[in-house]
């Protein structure tokens, strides 16, 4: 921007010379302008980011309270440091379950996008670099997939899955993560980015075997593509809900979600009231997530902006 | 290419698809079979029920089934107001970031990101109890400026729930939005800014039909998540279960059919049909909004 970097003094000398600036004559100067614009679009974008931050500064501040603190103190600012005892609860109660189903997070959300990201890796390159008869078909079916509802999908799997005996086991949330259209969207784009053709017809001439280019040189190659499949993928299992309600019905194979729910559901059910419990264990659920995406922060990004390409 | 190439090439895809053939193809078609049946009660009921084929009767039902439909309709019409708002405010933050200098821009970035990177069912359960009278700040903090709002009663339930998706959804829709603006050649700004058009003038004419590809995506993935909206409505009946009832929107529905009263076929026959509305709502959707380009 130009316009308003330039400094009035410099203005000032452009006058004395002799030469007008030419955004005078078309209306107040633009500099001035711009700073008063600048204080609106900064106060405007300021107070976005109350509004988004607001919520898990008050979780934050809840987590730390006891029951009573809960109910009676003041919901924006701390009374009393409760956090241990909270903690404490959250990993006792109903037998320490609340680690078992981070312990099933991990398992589902780590082991199934590991597998779903090599699946996904191996399948955009075959579509990027290979010209077969029915790829169109693959491709066409990778997208086309976007737009089946969830519904459609999980409740003919739930009953495939009861007849070979796969419901509430992992496996039920293991197998879906294998294969995800969507990774296997992003896993073609970056292909076509980072693997040259002439390296494979180098490889080949080399003598390579096709398996052997695959796993020695593409895959290498494309570390920064597979690292953002796998995470994208990883936040989905995390994050998912309609699947694992549906496949999964023994409390010990549940994810962190599930179990959120239930005991967010228990205040209604049966009078019990485990507020405090809940907003510990959201807040502490958040946090390997948190961890992961700080981590790998410019992943993620570059994932979220792919997916505005689809 | 050589032929034996072309075919380990294809190899590369098949774990794929015969996964897709397994996880997807077959759970639709299976589904589209199941729809086509319906359980009767044999005799007195004593023998237990038997399957029978009734062709489209489950489709009949569904279309007429005043619940589904009115559960339908009450997501669309939620979704016109939601959705545009929600876009709204996610290109106007886009056009201030865009204003910033790359530095500034990057940090409130990050900041705006955070509630997507909570997971639904977390940020449904922190805003039910930012709601709730008696644990959240909002109702003392609604008092202290003499509003009397209760966000669980029937007219307060889906701005509730709006709230809760703008909330976790204006980071990612920023993003993009933001990602198409600097594609914006600068040239046009300092172009218009000679021919002395102001900065919300540039911002109208030149930046917003700019990123029209990226509102139209943005509100196609909105449409089709709010269509199926499950956790948000689930998590609420939770705590009012007389106001969002077992029926409040599609999948809802779906999955009480399934679950709960053990009509699978029927909700077979109402998954496809959901199917289709999505199709048809993003290809109108699509049409319209690429349409005005012309």
């Amino acid at each position: 921007m130009a316009t308003t970097t330039e400094s009035p003094k410099k203005a000032r000398e452009a006058g004395r010379s002799g030469v007008p600036p030419v955004r005078r004559i078309t209306g107040p100067d633009p500099a001035s302008r711009g700073r008063g614009g600048q204080r609106f679009i900064l106060l405007g974008l300021i107070l976005a980011s109350l509004y988004s931050l607001f919520p898990v500064y008050w979780l934050m501040i809840a987590a730390t309270k006891d029951q009573v603190g809960l109910y009676q103190s003041n919901g924006l600012w701390f009374s009393g440091m409760h956090l241990w005892d909270n903690l404490h609860q959250v990993f006792t109660y109903e037998d320490g379950i609340f680690l078992r189903w981070t312990a099933n997070s991990f398992l589902y959300a780590g082991v199934g996008s590991l597998g779903g990201t090599l699946i996904a890796l191996a399948t955009g390159y075959g579509l990027a670099r290979f010209d077969f008869p029915g790829r169109g078909v693959v491709f066409a079916a990778v997208v086309g997939s976007f737009l089946i509802p969830i519904a459609l999908l999980t409740l003919p799997l739930y009953l495939m899955f009861s007849k070979i005996g796969l419901v509430d086991t992992p496996w039920a949330m293991l197998v879906p993560c294998l294969i995800n259209p969507f990774s296997v969207y992003l896993a073609k784009v970056y292909t076509e980015a980072t693997i040259p053709f002439e390296l494979l017809e180098a490889a080949r001439i080399d003598g390579a075997g096709e398996l052997r280019i695959f796993f020695s040189i593409v895959l290498r190659m494309m570390t920064t593509g597979g690292a953002t499949v796998f995470l994208l993928a990883f936040v989905n299992t995390w994050n998912a809900f309609f699947l694992p309600l549906t496949v999964l019905r023994g409390k010990e194979n549940w994810t962190l979600n599930l179990g959120l729910y239930n005991w967010s559901g228990k205040r209604a059910e049966s009078g019990i009231d485990v507020t405090s419990l809940v907003l510990t264990g959201a807040l502490l659920s958040i946090i390997p997530l948190a961890i992961m995406m700080t981590a790998m922060r410019r992943y993620w990004r570059s994932g979220v902006t792919l997916g505005a390409l689809k | 290419m050589i032929r034996s190439q072309r075919w380990k090439g294809a190899a590369f895809t098949v774990p794929f698809q015969v996964g897709f053939v397994f996880l997807y193809l077959l759970p639709i078609g299976y589904a589209a079979y199941e729809s086509l049946f319906q359980e009767k009660q044999s005799g007195l009921g004593l023998g237990g029920a038997t399957r029978e084929f009734s062709g489209l009767d489950n489709y009949q039902l569904g279309l007429t089934d005043s619940a589904f439909m009115g559960s339908i309709l009450r997501v669309v019409l939620f979704a016109c107001v939601q959705i545009p708002f929600m876009l709204l405010v996610s290109l106007v933050l886009a056009l201030f970031l865009d204003a910033l200098t790359s530095k500034a821009a990057n940090r409130f970035r990050i900041v705006l990101l955070v509630p997507y990177m909570i997971p639904g069912v977390v940020a449904a359960i922190v805003w039910i109890n930012l709601y709730s009278p008696e644990v959240g700040p909002l109702t003392p903090i609604g008092d202290l400026f003499g509003f009397d709002w209760n966000f669980f009663a029937p007219s307060m339930v889906w701005p509730s729930i709006g709230n809760l998706l703008t909330w976790h959804g204006i980071g990612y829709n920023m993003v993009i939005i933001y990602s198409a603006l600097q594609g914006v050649p600068r040239e046009l700004f300092e172009a218009a800014r000679l021919d002395g058009a102001s900065e919300s003038r540039i911002a109208l004419s030149i930046k917003i039909p700019f990123v029209r590809g990226a509102l139209v995506l943005t509100g196609l993935l909105s449409i089709i998540q709010m269509l199926q909206i499950f956790n948000e409505p689930a998590l609420f009946r939770n705590i009012t279960p007389e106001t969002v009832d077992d029926s409040f929107t599609p999948i809802m529905i779906i999955y009480n059919q399934a679950f709960n009263a053990g009509n699978y076929p029927y909700a077979a026959a109402l998954s496809v049909l959901l199917a289709l509305i999505l199709g048809i709502a993003s290809l109108l959707f699509y049409r319209l909004t690429s349409k005005e380009v012309d």
